[in-house]
């Protein structure tokens, strides 16, 4: 089964570190990730708010590439990606106008028939079935899963099985030995894209999730999204000015926390490159260098 | 030599609005038959009919078809018109030019040409009817009412103090229903039980009335007036003849740890138990899941033991009984949604996010706290109770479009009640709407707001999770420009959809009536009909139609016993004669059936019976089907079953249902 | 100009469930297109499906046969036997190469006015699509009257 591998933009730029403990976490599986080739940005938030052709033209275009690559399943990291990805897709499937019009527009077929996949699904059906030899430290310390906005709405597209109260993530943690907690944020948005243009509510949002983890005595929070993860970690300094007490809780990838327990090393899993050191949860860990 | 007299009504504006009706009156007149056809404005109408009686008799019509709305609605009328003109009055047929053609196409000539097609199709079978004479049965006068909550307790009363014989089923060990959980009632406030159970007391005493309970319906056949019901009354393991309800076997059982239902949950039973202290009758049933004795293979005993009449009996098993009625009443209730319908909602995540049942049995005296409002969790008194109105209802998205009805009452009045008990404590309803239509009602909704200080907030509710030991309600005050608001809870109270008892659809279907996608059971019609249903004989009371509150609950029961007396007040009933007859001649055919019945296979109702056909010198030759009218209720299935067409329908028989479709798609004529 | 083809529909349907459904369709004003007739019967258990090939011989292009939903029959069983007579029926069209897509089975209830609106117009546009029905038209029946009727029924007696 020939999977493909769609990073976006912010997997190849902000969020490295998400896509280089991905396969980090993959090549040890023995598990091989097909990069789509020439694939194009997927218009994220401002394509669909501009014009709606163009919000299903630009994902359009990286699945009709992956189909002509051969190939049946796409794993798209990116929790909005994996939005706009789906999104064009049901459009392209649901519409034969609408599709026609499309494949005109980019002088290629597209069909929408790869089966896109969230990173819980390619964790759960391609990482799990082999992970238990491999996983041989376990992380030892009480972890928050934050799903985010985009991971869990809306409901038919991410297909989670409790959108309100998702436990997929929180079952990766568990298989590397760390222990979840059942918090009151899962689900509740950071701020997002207004990271830039409005630091001030990203700072009052992610504060309330970086409050409520932390008082739950998490050790650390762990995430399946770029933006998150940006949010939660590189305005650190701007979210403990609105906490009463600053917190140095760490925010990690799924996958570099799932690559952790697997003995790889920080730096392959880029754990040294963030903002709030991840220094406490790497010593979590009885540490085996592979 | 048929002479069809063709009547199109305008209906107002109904049909002729869309329909040109002088041009059907005009064209309808050249039809083969008839011989004479007019149109006018109502022809319902004292006018009208009288213009159809003179018709029939001036042009000597033998039959008339009336262009209007659906038999449904005036079938009857004009039977009654034809037969006062003196003609048969199944020799009126109508053509539904209304509901199914004025008040669905738009102003054209298709409209016009379908209105047309649609009567001549109804000559082409007036043409072939048969004169037919109403089939009069016997009418059993005892009542079947099953439910034996307030509904049901006043449709048994009403139809026994009438002088006739009820049979009340109810599957739970006690009559009382939803109402003898709740502590006090809207708008009076007056304490449920005390108004509840005189009447219950008055069922159990009532000379006319039979009470079953811990009983269910089994299965029921027959139809209006001649039911047949199969009643299982379930294994009690206690003898009701010897048991005095002094209640020392459910004081010493050792299985204490069951949900209690009538707590809702939010305390425990033992295994032989009353339901509450009130209940009528008051003696106890074993629950035979939940018994040490039975689960565990005879160990324990103790209550066998313990009773000094020695009533309980464990080898007593179900028990199945026929009873024979005239009529049914349906009072079966209605349950609330006890889930996490909502999961942002957190009901079953902390026990101190309930629902309103849950609330009311707090509230009750008779309740798990004595009355006393205090937390699940800890016992302590909640300082702050945030209710939420619509926690289910009203939401498309989720399924459940329709209002509850009663909530936006009972939200007011657990408000009040908590507040009349804790002077000092906040209570505050996030609320969409507040549909608070009924008498008094909206100056209880006033009174709570203005004289008992509770915070109403105009806003719904995005979340609930508990931090520090407090419940965190995250919702909206839209009258203050959308402002979020977050208020600390220790007790939140969910006013949750109300919805149809899990077997409602099995009910439904034991007893053939129709029910909606939300398993309510669905009445003839919605504005003029009520408590009846299709099924005739049968009819409903309460929230088994849909949710409503106590008054219009008792309201409905009494209109059910109404139409229950009605159909008991003659010495028999008449009944349509639409049925099925297997043809006769004389000697040597006598019959074209061949004796293969296998009609009677397909015949729900067991209306085919055998018939010897013996010659003169009583040889007998063969068996012939024959048709028993009192039984038949005329579906029709026989005849399409019948190899060489010796069975028919009176009223649809083979020959007018092919000329309705010869006379529907020969060419039409301008 | 060619005029766009208006099929005939002649619906069979049961007395209790979809005829109060349309009905419905009707109190609730619900357009739905103008193409279909509706024949009442008690029951669809009482519906002959020789009726049926009556109705395309005599020019209908389309037929709805409607009644209640199984384990909702007024008369307990009766939509049952439509089902099954239905399921034997159309396996003989199919063989003896009856377009049977002209033919649409369906159960509406009393309550749903708006699926019927709904059936009537997608079985429209369906049969609209498949153009008129003409087979018959195509058929000799000229043979049928050099059939020796008196001698067959000799020889039989």
């Amino acid at each position: 089964m020939r999977i493909g591998y769609y990073p976006g933009c912010s997997l190849q730029g902000s969020g490295r570190e998400y896509s280089e403990s991905l396969f980090a976490v993959a090549e040890k599986c023995g598990i091989e990730l097909e990069e789509i080739t020439d694939w194009n940005c997927c218009g994220a938030s401002a394509a669909h708010s501009l014009n709606h052709d163009l919000s299903v033209a630009l994902p359009a275009r990286t699945l009709a590439l992956a189909e002509k690559q051969g190939l049946e399943q796409i794993l798209v990291p990116c929790a909005a990606c994996f939005g706009r990805l789906a999104t064009a897709q049901q459009e392209l499937v649901s519409s034969e106008p609408m599709r026609s019009k499309i494949s005109n527009y980019l002088e290629m077929p597209v069909q929408g028939s790869a089966r896109i996949l969230t990173v819980f699904e390619f964790l759960q059906e391609h990482i799990f079935p082999v992970a238990d030899q491999f996983i041989v430290n376990k992380l030892n310390h009480k972890t928050a899963c934050y799903y985010g906005c985009l991971l869990s709405r809306p409901k038919d597209l991410t297909r989670l099985e409790r959108p309100e109260d998702p436990m997929e993530m929180d079952a990766v943690m568990e298989k590397a030995g760390a222990t979840p907690i059942d918090w009151a944020f899962k689900t509740e948005c950071c701020g997002a894209g207004l990271s830039v243009s409005r630091t001030d509510i990203v700072a009052k949002l992610s504060a309330k999730i970086v409050e409520d983890a932390v008082s739950r005595g998490a050790e650390s929070i762990v995430v399946a999204c770029p933006m998150c993860q940006m949010n939660l970690d590189l305005r650190r300094k701007e979210i403990n000015k609105q906490m009463d007490q600053g917190s140095d809780i760490p925010v990690l990838f799924v996958t570099q926390a799932l690559g952790l327990s697997m003995g790889i090393s920080a730096e392959k899993l880029g754990l040294n490159r963030h903002f709030v050191s991840t220094g406490k949860v790497v010593s979590c860990v009885g540490r085996k260098e592979v | 030599m048929a002479r069809i007299g063709v009547f199109i009504c305008h209906c107002g504006e109904n049909i002729s609005a869309t329909v040109d009706v002088e041009k059907v009156a005009r064209l309808a007149s050249k039809l083969s038959g008839v011989a004479f056809s007019v149109d006018y404005k109502y022809m319902c109408s004292d006018p009208g009919q009288t213009l159809i009686v003179d018709a029939i008799r001036k042009h000597k019509l033998t039959g008339i078809v009336v262009g209007a709305c659906s038999p449904r609605m005036h079938e009857g009328t004009f039977r009654k018109a034809a037969e006062k003109a003196g003609i048969n009055p199944y020799f009126c047929e109508m053509a539904n030019i209304r509901e199914h053609c004025s008040w669905v196409h738009p102003k054209s000539d298709e409209t016009t040409q379908k209105a047309l097609d649609i009567v001549r199709t109804m000559v082409e079978k007036v043409k072939n009817d048969t004169a037919l004479f109403p089939i009069k049965v016997p009418v059993t006068k005892t009542a079947l009412v099953i439910g034996g909550g307030i509904a049901g307790i006043q449709a048994a009363l009403d139809i026994a103090n009438a002088g006739h014989q009820v049979i009340l089923v109810e599957k739970t060990p006690s009559i009382g229903g939803h109402m003898s959980q709740l502590s006090e009632t809207f708008p009076t406030l007056d304490c449920s039980q005390c108004i509840l159970t005189p009447r219950m007391v008055e069922v159990a005493q009532h000379p006319n009335i039979t009470l079953h309970t811990f009983a269910e319906v089994e299965n029921v056949t027959g139809f209006i007036g001649n039911f047949d019901v199969n009643i299982r009354l379930k294994a009690k393991s206690v003898d009701f003849s010897k048991c005095t309800g002094c209640g020392s076997c459910w004081q010493k059982c050792p299985s204490k740890k069951i949900p209690d239902e009538f707590n809702a949950g939010m305390s425990f039973r033992t295994a032989i138990y009353t339901p509450f202290p009130q209940a009528v009758p008051n003696k106890p049933v074993i629950d035979r899941a939940n018994c040490t004795w039975f689960t565990k293979d005879g160990k324990c005993g103790v209550c066998a033991k313990i009773c000094p009449m020695g009533a309980i009996d464990y080898t007593i098993q179900d028990e199945i009984i026929n009873v024979k009625v005239g009529a049914i009443v349906t009072a079966t209730g209605f349950d609330i949604k006890h889930s996490d319908f909502f999961p942002e909602y957190g009901y079953g995540k902390h026990p101190d996010i309930i629902d309103g049942l849950q609330f009311e049995r707090l509230a009750s005296a008779s309740g798990p706290t004595g009355g006393e409002i205090r937390r699940p969790s800890d016992g302590k008194v909640p300082e702050t109770v945030v209710f939420l109105a619509c926690a289910g209802s009203r939401d498309k998205a989720k399924g459940i479009e329709y209002c509850s009805k009663i909530c936006c009452m009972y939200t007011a009045k657990h408000a009040m009640l908590y507040k009349h008990k804790n002077h000092h404590g906040k209570a505050y309803v996030f609320y969409m709407d507040i549909r608070s239509a009924g008498k008094s009602y909206d100056e209880f909704v006033r009174r709570a707001i203005e004289e008992d200080d509770v915070n109403y907030i105009r806003g719904r509710v995005s979340k609930i999770y508990e931090k520090n030991g407090k419940l965190m309600v995250v919702g909206v005050d839209t009258l203050l420009n959308a402002k979020p608001v977050t208020i600390e809870a220790d007790l939140v109270v969910l006013a949750t959809a109300v919805v149809a008892n899990e077997d409602a659809e099995s009910v439904a279907q034991k007893l053939h009536i129709s029910y909606d996608k939300h398993k309510f059971f669905a009445e003839a019609h919605p504005k003029l009909k009520p408590v009846e249903t299709n099924t005739a004989g049968i009819t409903l009371a309460g929230a088994c139609q849909s949710a409503k509150d106590i008054p219009e609950t008792v309201a409905q029961a009494s209109a059910a016993a109404a139409k229950t007396i009605i159909l008991f007040s003659g010495s028999e009933l008449t009944r349509e004669p639409v049925v099925a007859t297997v043809n006769r001649s004389a000697a040597p055919v006598y019959t074209t059936c061949t004796g293969c019945f296998l009609c009677q296979e397909v015949c729900p109702y067991q209306a085919i019976e055998r018939e010897e056909i013996r010659d003169r010198a009583g040889n007998l030759l063969m068996n012939a089907a024959r048709v028993n009218a009192g039984l038949c209720q005329g579906c029709g299935t026989c005849v399409a079953m019948c190899r060489n067409k010796s069975i028919d329908l009176q009223g649809f028989s083979n020959q007018q249902m092919l000329s309705e479709v010869m006379g529907l798609l020969n060419e039409p004529f301008e | 100009m060619a005029e766009t083809f208006e099929p005939k529909i002649v619906a069979f349907v049961c007395n209790w469930c979809t005829y109060a459904g349309a009905d419905l369709a009707g109190t609730s004003r619900t357009k739905y297109a103008t193409n279909v007739r509706i024949i009442r019967f008690p029951c669809t258990g009482r519906i002959d499906f020789m009726l049926l090939i009556k109705a395309f011989q005599n020019g209908a292009d389309g037929i709805i046969v409607s009644g209640c939903h199984p384990n909702d029959c007024h008369y307990t069983s009766g939509n049952f036997h439509a089902r099954r007579r239905w399921m034997v029926f159309k396996s003989l069209l199919d063989f003896m190469g009856f377009p049977t897509d002209r033919i649409t089975f369906s159960w509406v209830s009393a309550a749903e006015g708006k699926k019927w609106a709904d059936l009537v117009n997608e079985t429209t546009e369906s049969v609209r699509a498949l153009g008129p029905f003409t087979d018959y038209k195509n058929l000799d029946f000229t043979q049928f009257n050099q059939i020796d009727h008196e001698g067959i029924a000799e020889q039989s007696r």
